[in-house]
């Protein structure tokens, strides 16, 4: 019997997997665990299999996804907090023949930058919002957020999140979904095979809506904080399966390729 | 060349923006300044030039929109009075640290906090002096005329693209709701892609193309160490605009024994009490700095050599001041005189305080 | 020549237009103007006044402390600006609605019944034209014939039709002012 030598098997032909040419060779300085690095990777794999690398803008905000203009090799506008939409809306209005994306946590996205995500949607502006939901501020060491979900522990509510104290978990996605000027919105994760082909296939709807000029498209990503949480990995994503999505359901929320004004008519009605 | 028209500062501000070839303008409505994006809206330049107009959903967005158009490498602008450039700071810190050039008017109006909505010239520290956090600096225009209200539109982007710096258009409502003469300039196209190319190709997100690394727009650095060059290379280039940039207007300073310093519609009011002045015999002269930010620090340098004293005249309770102190360095007799909150000081009251300060200074 | 020039009234008199339709005039016949509205939420019913001044030259300050002419429409303004006209200038108002007149005897007082030549013309709008009629029967800075020109350039295209009883309302005004004694 031949032995087989591994330059053997190191064939274009035998190729099953790639990483794709669209994320950098920069080590990432997410933590183990967490949804961000698998995130990064799906929407990298959209680009360059849409072929719109040399098209797509993304706009990074603060919070842990600071750095993702260091992991796409696209052009990167880093935004102040929670303003990623505005920039986004500019961006997309002045080039309206380009991708543009934003990719925001939840402190970014649901606390300070509520105005700017409800406004540009409630817009219709044409881009594609990747959400990222964690429940957590991670990047500032685990402080609560306004998804935290009750009786959650963080650095700003040792005892658990109570609501005579901190108020209810805002489902700004459920908020999102219905405005008028919104095309699509879905809520993914990323913890299993299935799942991250599932998260996959909605962001790249999410792109190609752009193209379609139908209004925003709205991902959420309920994710995990192993470091905030306080949980192993495989902990984290036990936890994030038994608790956020029984507050945060899977599955898509609005699909409509209509145009946005027979929405708004039957909105009205 | 160009067009006589007679129109209100805020108007000739939207004209002259869609006739130099603006991309875009972003803002939110504050009196006294309306006017600017109504007339925008008005003229619908989306349907001529291409122009971008937006009302967004508060001065925060706008200004962060202008840090998203103006990373494409796009001629944006946006437009506010003083409550709503507080609430700009942010962006505009973000915007200089990032090197971005951009266009904001800000048409003052009296505070603090919500103030009048009256002219003021309160807001002198928080344009030349920083205002957001962190050192910075952005290029400050002072129109004393609806002409100039005009032409600095043109001048400010020229500026802000030239040393890739935010440039600010400082006024009040005395210039922005008054109607004067004014030539428009003729309409100049907005930039082809390949003129973006051509002047901010080497860092604009427009697009990672095979021929080049990808560009990152941000004012974001986690060493320290490589955020003090940055920060390097941003104070030389200020010293290197406070070289080249400085503009200022002299009036009656030849002969003149005291001299006013006063910028944008004080100075106007100032021309008046020189005039007034010249009438009883008194020999005072008028310096008008255009920009206020780099200052004339030099001119006045000078003067301080020739004239006897000199009284600053602010709608304010004495910021500018500072400036003339500086410059003066102790040489002779500096004051000032101010009316604020909203409040307009008349040529003859200003008459009056000069006359005071020279028995004073004598 | 430079004349400086305050009208003052009640929101909705068109006072910020006649002061508009002057500076156009001005224009028209190659002069410098300055148009400055008192603005804000007082416009809106409560008092409105603009200054124009028109000028050979260029205008130094847009804002004055004393004034050429005084065009004076209610009893509120009257108050404030009796006493801004310099002396041996010229105050002109509506007697209508006014409870205390004029008392300065330095300068010239005319006065021109706006309101009821109006309402006699049947058009309470031609108010303001009759009374800068009367102004510019006073003092002719500019002619009637740039005034025309001045309306043209200032109003919309669809009110051009309004024009001709604009100008009838000038020369109305320009008839009916008269001296005013106690």
């Amino acid at each position: 019997m031949a032995t087989i030598e591994i330059k053997d098997i190191i064939k274009k032909e035998n190729l099953v997997y790639g990483k794709t040419k669209i994320l950098t060779d920069n080590i990432m300085h997410y933590c183990p665990g967490c949804s961000h690095g698998v995130t990064h990777k799906i929407v990298a794999e959209v680009i360059e299999e849409l072929g719109i690398q040399d098209k797509t803008i993304g706009v990074s905000p603060v919070g842990c996804s600071v750095l993702a203009y260091n992991y796409l090799d696209i052009d990167w506008q880093q935004a102040a907090h929670g303003r990623a939409p505005a920039l986004a809306t500019a961006t997309k209005r002045l080039m309206p023949d380009h991708y543009v994306f934003t990719y925001q946590g939840d402190g970014d996205l649901a606390s300070i930058g509520a105005a700017e995500i409800l406004h540009a949607c409630n817009r219709g502006e044409n881009i594609t919002v990747i959400f990222v939901n964690n429940a957590i501020y991670g990047m500032t060491g685990g402080q609560m957020a306004p998804t935290t979900l009750l009786g959650m522990a963080t650095a700003t509510s040792p005892y658990g999140r109570e609501v005579a104290l901190h108020g209810y978990p805002l489902k700004i996605t459920e908020l999102i979904a219905l405005l008028p000027g919104v095309a699509y919105v879905t809520r993914q994760s990323v913890q299993t095979p299935a799942a991250v082909r599932k998260a996959k296939k909605a962001i790249k709807k999410g792109f190609e809506n752009q193209a379609k000029k139908i209004g925003t498209s709205f991902i959420e990503i309920v994710s995990t904080c192993s470091s905030g949480w306080k949980l192993s990995p495989v902990d984290s994503n036990r936890w994030m399966e038994e608790h956020m999505f029984k507050f945060y359901p899977l599955g898509d929320l609005k699909d409509s390729e209509k145009a946005n004004e027979e929405d708004y008519k039957k909105y009205i009605e | 060349m160009g067009e006589l028209k007679l129109m209100k500062g805020n108007e000739v501000i939207a004209e002259a923006a869609i006739r130099c070839g603006c991309d875009g303008y972003f803002g939110y409505p504050i009196t006294p300044q309306s006017e600017i994006m109504e007339t925008l809206m008005l003229e619908k330049p989306w349907e001529t030039t291409g122009m971008v107009v937006l009302q967004a959903e508060s001065e925060v967005a706008s200004i962060n929109m202008l840090y998203g158009g103006a990373s494409c490498g796009k001629k944006v602008m946006t437009s506010s009075s003083s409550p709503g450039i507080s609430l700009m700071l942010e962006g505009i810190s973000y915007l200089a640290g990032a090197e971005l050039p951009c266009l904001i008017v800000n048409v003052v109006r009296g505070g603090p906090g919500l103030g009048t909505i009256q002219p003021s010239q309160a807001d002198y520290f928080q344009t030349t002096k920083g205002g957001g956090h962190g050192d910075y600096q952005v290029i400050a225009l002072a129109p004393a005329s609806v002409q100039e209200m005009n032409d600095f539109v043109g001048l400010g982007f020229d500026l802000a693209f030239k040393y890739r710096i935010p440039s600010l258009i400082l006024t009040d409502g005395v210039i922005g709701q008054m109607m004067e003469k004014v030539i428009v300039a003729d309409h100049k196209p907005r930039w082809t892609d390949a003129e973006i190319q051509k002047i901010s190709g080497t860092w604009a997100t427009t697009g990672k193309t095979k021929n080049r690394e990808r560009h990152v727009v941000t004012s974001l650095n986690l060493e320290s160490e490589k955020q003090e060059i940055h920060n390097h290379h941003l104070q030389a280039k200020y010293r290197e605009i406070e070289v080249n940039e400085v503009r200022f207007e002299e009036f009656q300073t030849k002969d003149a024994e005291y001299l006013f310093v006063a910028y944008g519609s004080s100075a106007r009011i100032c021309q008046k009490s020189v005039e007034l002045a010249r009438a009883k015999g008194i020999k005072v002269g008028l310096l008008r700095p255009i920009t206020v930010w780099p200052y004339p620090t030099v001119r006045i340098a000078e003067l301080a050599t020739k004239v006897k004293g000199m009284l600053a005249v602010e709608m304010s309770a004495g910021q500018m001041v500072y400036d003339v102190r500086l410059a003066v360095n102790g040489k002779i007799p500096v004051s000032h005189f101010g009316r604020y909150g909203g409040v307009i000081p008349s040529p003859g009251e200003v008459l009056e305080a000069m006359e005071k300060f020279i028995k004073g200074g004598k | 020549m430079t004349e400086e020039i305050i009208i003052a009234g009640f929101g909705g008199q068109g006072v910020l237009s006649m002061g508009k339709i002057l500076a156009y005039s001005g224009v028209m016949q190659n002069q410098e103007v300055t148009w400055m509205p008192s603005y804000g939420p007082e416009m809106r019913g409560g008092t409105a006044n603009v200054t124009v001044i028109v000028s050979d030259e260029r205008i130094s300050s847009p804002i004055v402390h004393e004034y050429d002419t005084a065009i004076i429409l209610n009893q509120q303004s009257m108050d404030k600006f009796e006493k801004t006209v310099k002396p041996g200038g010229i105050l002109l108002f509506d007697p209508n609605g006014i409870t205390h007149p004029p008392k300065r005897t330095d300068i010239k007082i005319y006065a021109i019944e706006g309101v009821e030549e109006a309402t006699r013309m049947g058009n309470p709008k031609t108010f303001n034209m009759i009374v800068l009629g009367a102004y510019l029967k006073l003092k002719p800075v500019v002619k009637t014939e740039n005034v025309e020109k001045g309306l043209r350039k200032s109003l919309p295209e669809r009110h051009h039709k309004l024009i001709p009883m604009n100008i009838d309302a000038i020369k109305l005004g320009m008839e009916k002012v008269k001296e005013f004694s106690m």
